[in-house]
Order: C-alpha cells, then structure tokens, then sequence
C-alpha cells in the first residue's frame, strides 16, 4: 500500500512551518508500513492532481499567494475533478482563503478564488485587528476529538450552504471571530486557520486525512494505532497553555475566552 | 535645553536609580519611558548634542552583536560612545541610552551614538535620530505574530529610509537579497557588504521557503551559493539582478566551532585586515564584517579594528562561555528558523556532551511556536548526546526532536529550567560542555538561575 502526497507549491505557500505536516503524513504511514511518495510541484510544473491521493497547501505572504492563485486558477477543474475522485486536500491559512470564491482586499480590487470550497473572504480594513493567538477547536469529523493550533489571519471567512465547518471554536476566533465556526469541508476537501503545523499535536485529524486518502485506491483501511505519547503530552501542554482543560479528550466548562 | 526635557532627564535618571537599587532590574528602559512620556522628542533632543552623530544597527538577527562590536570599536579609537547595550532595542530603550549619558544640566557625555533598534522601531528611530550610518544586517522570518510578513517590514524600511537625505548612508548586507531590494529602490548613499568565501556555502537554498524573488521581474533566484538561510550569491535567470558586488568583503574564513572564527576583511580601496574572533558560526562573520566596515566608515583605524575585534568578549546569551562546577557552559541565544538553523550546523560541528534547548513562547519569544517546524532539527540526529528540552514549550520542541528522527529516548522533558539546567550539567560532567540553545525570555531566566548559583553577571551589570 502507498500513499500519494503532493506539496503544492512548498517554495510560495510555506510561511510558518508549513512542512510540518508533510513530515507527519509521511511518518504516520512509514511506521505503519505504508510507502509514502511525496512530489513537490512549484508554478507551472506539470501535474495531474486526479493521480494524487492527498494534496496539501499552505499559507503564504500577500505576494506569494498572489502568484499562487494565478496558477492555482489554472488547475481548478483539474483539482476538482480530483476531489471528486476522492483525492483529499487540506489548505491552511492562506490557501483556505484562495480556495474559495473571492477574496476582498482592504484595498484594491478583489481576488477571484478558484470555487472549490464554497466560502467568502473579506479584509475588514486597514485598522482592523488580525485574529492572532492559540486557537482550539472542537472538530466535526468523528472520532477526532479537539484541534489545538496557531491562528494569524487579517481576513474573515463567512461559508456558503455548501461547506460545513471543520469545527467549533472553544478558544479564539476561527473563521470570523463571530459564529463560532472554525475552517470548513465539503466532501475531501478540508480548509482551517490553524496555520503551520497543524498534523503534529493532532495525530487523530492526521489518521483521519491519511485513511480517507487511502480510500480512493485501497478502499477502507484500517489504520494500526502508534506510540502517541510525545503528541499526547504535546497536545496536553498545548490545551493547557491556552487555558482549555484537557484531561480526557474532553472538554470540561470553561468557554471561548475571546472574540 | 527647554525645560522640559531637563525634568525629563531628571526624573528619568531618577527612576534608573530607583530601580537599580531596588534590583526591580536593570534600568535599561523606565528612564527612558519616564523622560519620553515628559519630552516626547527626547530622543531628537538629546541625539541633536552627539557631536560626532550617531549609527543605527537594524534586522532580524546580529543586532545586539554588531552594535556592541561597533561601539567597542569606537571606544577603543578614542571616542565617548553613547550606546543600549543591554539590547533594549525599543525607543524606550533608545532614550534611556541617552539619558543615563547626559549630565543632570543636559550635556551630553557621549559623542556618537551607536544604538541597535528592533525592526519595527526603525522608521520612528531613523526619523528622531537622523543618523550619519544605518547598518541593515538581514530580513529572515521571524514571530510573524509580531513582525508580520518580510514584505510588510521592508515596506516600512524603504519609507522611512526614503525619507532621510544624503547625510545618511546606509550600510547593507549584499548577500540578503530582501535587503537588497529595499536599498536598491533609495538614493542615498550605500556600501554594500558580504561574504565571498564560497567554501562557506552550500549549493541550495535549505528550505524552499527561504527562497526570494526578483524584486525587478518577480523571478525566483538562483544561488551560485547560499551562505545562510536565503543569503547568498543570487542572480535572477530572467532579467540579470544580481547581488551587488560588496565594497568591503569576507574571505578566507576559518570556522572553529563554538570557540570562535578568523577571516580576512578587504576593502574596495585595497587595504585589509585579518581578524581573530571568538564569536562562534558564520552568523558572526557576518556581524564582525558589518561592524568592521561601520567602523571604518566612522574612520576608526584599521588597527583599532583588528585589535577590537579579536579581543571582543561575546555577551550573555551570544556565545559567552561560562564555568560551572567544571562544566564549560555556552548560551546560544536562537530566535527565528535562520538563526537556529546557524546555531545547530555551529553546535552539531562542536559535538557537546549535553545539550539543552529551552523554548518559551512569552511575547518576546513570540507566541506563535510554528517557527520549530522551519528549523533543521535534523542536523541533531547524529549527536551522540542526550538532549533535554526545557521551556513553557518543551513539549512542542520534543515532538519537533521526534519527527525530525531523534530516538525518544535520547530526549528528556524537564520543564523547570534551572533543573534542567542542573540535570543536563550533571549530564556534560566534570570536563564536559554543556550548550543552551533557548529563545530570548528562556535566556533571561537561565541568566537569574546562573546568577543566583554566582556563575553569571546580571544584565545592567554587562
């Protein structure tokens, strides 16, 4: 059994340890046996997402995720096609913005996204505060318990009846600061503002992506559980530093504590 | 002197004393807070009465270094230097400089001022200070919580510099084509440095997120050679950019681990110097060579220079080596991937007996930890020592240690700094080495446990 990842544009989306979670998608499937390839394809590399089984992107700064979009643009019908075959693609901080439908700049004309997922995204205004600071959530997808991670985001993201969010917010402000919904999802195709390495301290959301890869090609697999003790402390010390209790996977009282 | 601000330098002096005495620290910043909040154009005032102007060091790493080499260089030629040693790099710490050094009727003692300002302090800095000499250093990523992205920095730095007039000049790393890009746009005056020693190099960028591109075409560059994180010899395929040639140059350098390097200095007019340092890593070429040409360029002597810099002393934190109970102890401050990235190759090529990392995530740490993810910590996996990690993220440094191919079992979590201290010391052992790699507040802390044992000075005492 393998698994095909590919790095879209690992040289203009990789702002804060990005590559973090291509390690872990790697290391998840190489201690299970699992071959892993990983193809790192820049602008203009020629690529057929529909031979991918997990595509991921990353976040970038204001100019570099202006060139990616043009290229991003290009691939459209290719990555949704691929989508719709089963492929997964997982976008974080700026690329979850460029999937969408437009991005409105706090000055200047909007940016067209490529409408694989279905959200808006809207610079409040030069004066506006960017949403910074440790975020937990509590994630939609079944079994995968919360997400602990970074956010860093000028822009704020309302979704459309087609997506579902990836999850509610416990602490800090996720999609908006408003509603309390934190990324989103439709069909394989997953988005978040938990920005650089988000797989490391959530190995459950990491074995989630990795067995809905693999169903494209292998159908239902099922994934041997590995020594989580190093994430588990991680993800322990994490929570608690933010102020979220964490003794069980579960959460226990306490509420956002901002936005 | 208006009135003013001499109640401003009164009060401040004040509260420098008052602090001091009550140990509440060093005093390297309340009195300047305290004066700027009576004068806001303290730091104009009291700059306006160097008689020999003042110098600027700015960038995302080598500040504290380069500015302190600088100052010691011009100390030793002869001059009274007004200067933030402590590397309170904010204006507040700017103003404090320049009150402690101002007589308590407003004569000021120094007669230049070198002073190190954080990134985002530049424009207001370069506009209150107008200085004679801005040394821009590098731009690497760094608490983009803090600092936000390259781009948003150097946008600010080409306004502010743009701003100046000719009696500026701007003193700049060739080989950061980041840097680069902004003084390419300004017309002052500029003299470019870097490093021409290929042998330092590598041949590729060691993460593709380093990569830059043209600020003419938007191309990404190619390197003949990367000398550290995207700085390098770049050129762009497409329109024919190029690194500068630097007017003052690095060559034949010798890299001896954590002890320290030696290099030749040249100078487009023909002269040079070769200078012995105990400053350790490439990164510290870089600062002696930066301070080497601001020096010259301020007129120091040649010889002044050599001497200054071969007999420099690393501060806390930057390479100082200390004993403890007959461990040799080193302080390697790391704060951003490129920085890390410098300190590992420099630790990895040293093979301590223990080695410590102590990561806290406070606001001068940034609080965003992604930043472990860009930083090869693979370049550990073949040191035989065991590592402790330590810091309010210790456990996001030990995961990073885990994916990065380190056996769990060579990695112990001991969250208390000084117990970790003690415990990886225990570990070096009479005749070992012991390095400490922490981010800034983590240095701070191990510099109060280290004081307290009577191992280390306090920081206003440096």
């Amino acid at each position: 059994m393998d698994l095909r990842v590919c790095h879209l544009y690992p040289d203009l989306l990789n702002l804060y340890g990005d590559r973090g979670n291509v390690l872990v998608l790697e290391r998840r499937c190489r201690d299970r046996g699992i071959d892993v390839s990983v193809t790192r394809a820049r602008v203009g590399d020629a690529l057929d997402a529909r031979t991918q089984d997990l595509i991921f992107l990353g976040g970038g700064e204001d100019r570099q995720q202006g060139v990616a979009v043009v290229d991003l643009r290009r691939r459209a019908a290719d990555l949704g096609a691929a989508a719709a075959s089963g492929t997964v693609i997982l976008a974080v901080c700026g690329s979850y913005q460029l999937l969408g439908h437009v991005y409105h700049p706090a000055e200047g004309p909007a940016l067209e996204g490529v409408h694989l997922l279905d959200l808006e995204t809207r610079h409040p205004g030069r004066g506006a505060r960017r949403l910074i600071g440790n975020i937990a959530i509590e994630c939609s997808l079944p079994g995968v318990g919360a997400l602990v991670g970074f956010e860093n985001h000028g822009g704020v993201t309302d979704l459309g009846a087609g997506a579902t969010p990836l999850g509610r917010v416990r602490v800090g402000y996720g999609n908006n600061g408003e509603d309390k919904t934190e990324g989103a999802m439709q069909g394989t195709i997953f988005g978040t503002y938990l920005h650089g390495p988000l797989l490391p301290k959530n190995p459950s959301f990491a074995d989630a992506l990795i067995g809905l890869a693999l169903r494209r090609r292998f159908g239902e697999v099922r994934l041997a559980p590995l020594d989580d003790d190093v994430e588990s402390a991680a993800r322990r010390a994490a929570l608690a530093r933010i102020g979220a209790s964490y003794p069980t996977d579960r959460w226990r009282g306490r509420g956002a504590a901002s936005s | 002197m208006s009135l003013r601000a001499l109640v401003g330098i009164t009060l401040g002096k004040l509260v420098g004393r008052l602090s001091r005495l009550l140990r509440a620290g060093g005093g390297t910043t309340m009195p300047g807070r305290v004066a700027r909040a009576v004068d806001p154009a303290i730091i104009a005032h009291l700059a306006a009465d160097l008689r020999l102007g003042s110098v600027l060091v700015s960038g995302t790493n080598g500040k504290t270094t380069t500015a302190r080499l600088i100052a010691s260089c011009c100390e030793r030629g002869g001059w009274r230097v007004t200067h933030n040693r402590a590397g309170a790099n904010l204006h507040a710490g700017v103003a404090a400089a320049l009150v402690s050094r101002t007589s308590a009727i407003g004569r000021a003692r120094g007669e230049i001022g070198v002073f190190e300002v954080d990134e985002l302090a530049l424009p207001r800095a370069a506009r209150d200070l107008r200085p004679r000499l801005i040394v821009l250093t590098n731009l690497y990523r760094d608490q983009l919580d803090r600092y936000g992205e390259i781009d948003h920095i150097a946008a600010r730095w080409h306004d502010a510099l743009s701003a100046l007039g000719p009696g500026t000049t701007v003193l700049f790393n060739a080989d950061d084509p980041a840097v680069t890009a902004i003084v390419a746009r300004l017309s002052l005056p500029a003299v470019p440095f870097g490093i021409e020693d290929d042998r330092c190099g590598r041949p590729s960028l060691e993460d593709a997120a380093d990569a830059r591109y043209c600020y003419r075409c938007g191309t990404p560059f190619t390197y003949r050679v990367v000398f550290l994180s995207h700085a390098g010899k770049y050129a762009c395929p497409r329109c024919g950019t190029a690194r500068p040639d630097p007017c003052v140059r690095a060559d034949a350098i010798t890299l001896r681990g954590t002890t320290g390097a030696s290099a030749s200095i040249a100078w487009d007019n023909g002269t040079h110097l070769t200078v012995d340092t105990a400053l350790p890593g490439l990164y510290n070429v870089y600062n002696v060579l930066a301070a080497a040409a601001a020096a010259a360029h301020l007129g120091v002597s040649k010889e002044t220079i050599r001497v200054t810099l071969s007999t420099f002393t690393p501060a806390f934190g930057r390479g100082e080596r200390l004993t403890w109970n007959g461990v040799a102890l080193q302080i390697l401050l790391g704060k951003n991937p490129a920085g890390f990235n410098e300190l590992l190759r420099t630790v990895a090529s040293a093979s301590p007996t223990a080695l410590l990392i102590a990561i806290n995530d406070l606001t001068a740490d940034g609080t965003d930890v992604s930043w472990l993810w860009d930083v090869e910590f693979e370049m550990l996996r073949d040191l035989p020592s065991t590592v402790t990690v330590s810091g309010l993220r210790a456990h996001d440094m030990a995961l990073r240690l885990k994916y990065a191919g380190l056996p769990t079992d060579r990695v112990r979590i001991i969250e208390d700094l000084p117990q970790a201290l003690r415990v990886a010391a225990a570990d070096a052992g009479t005749g070992g080495t012991l390095i400490l790699l922490p981010t800034y507040t983590a240095m701070l802390q191990a510099r109060d446990a280290l004081r307290s044992m009577g191992v280390a000075r306090g920081f206003w005492e440096d």
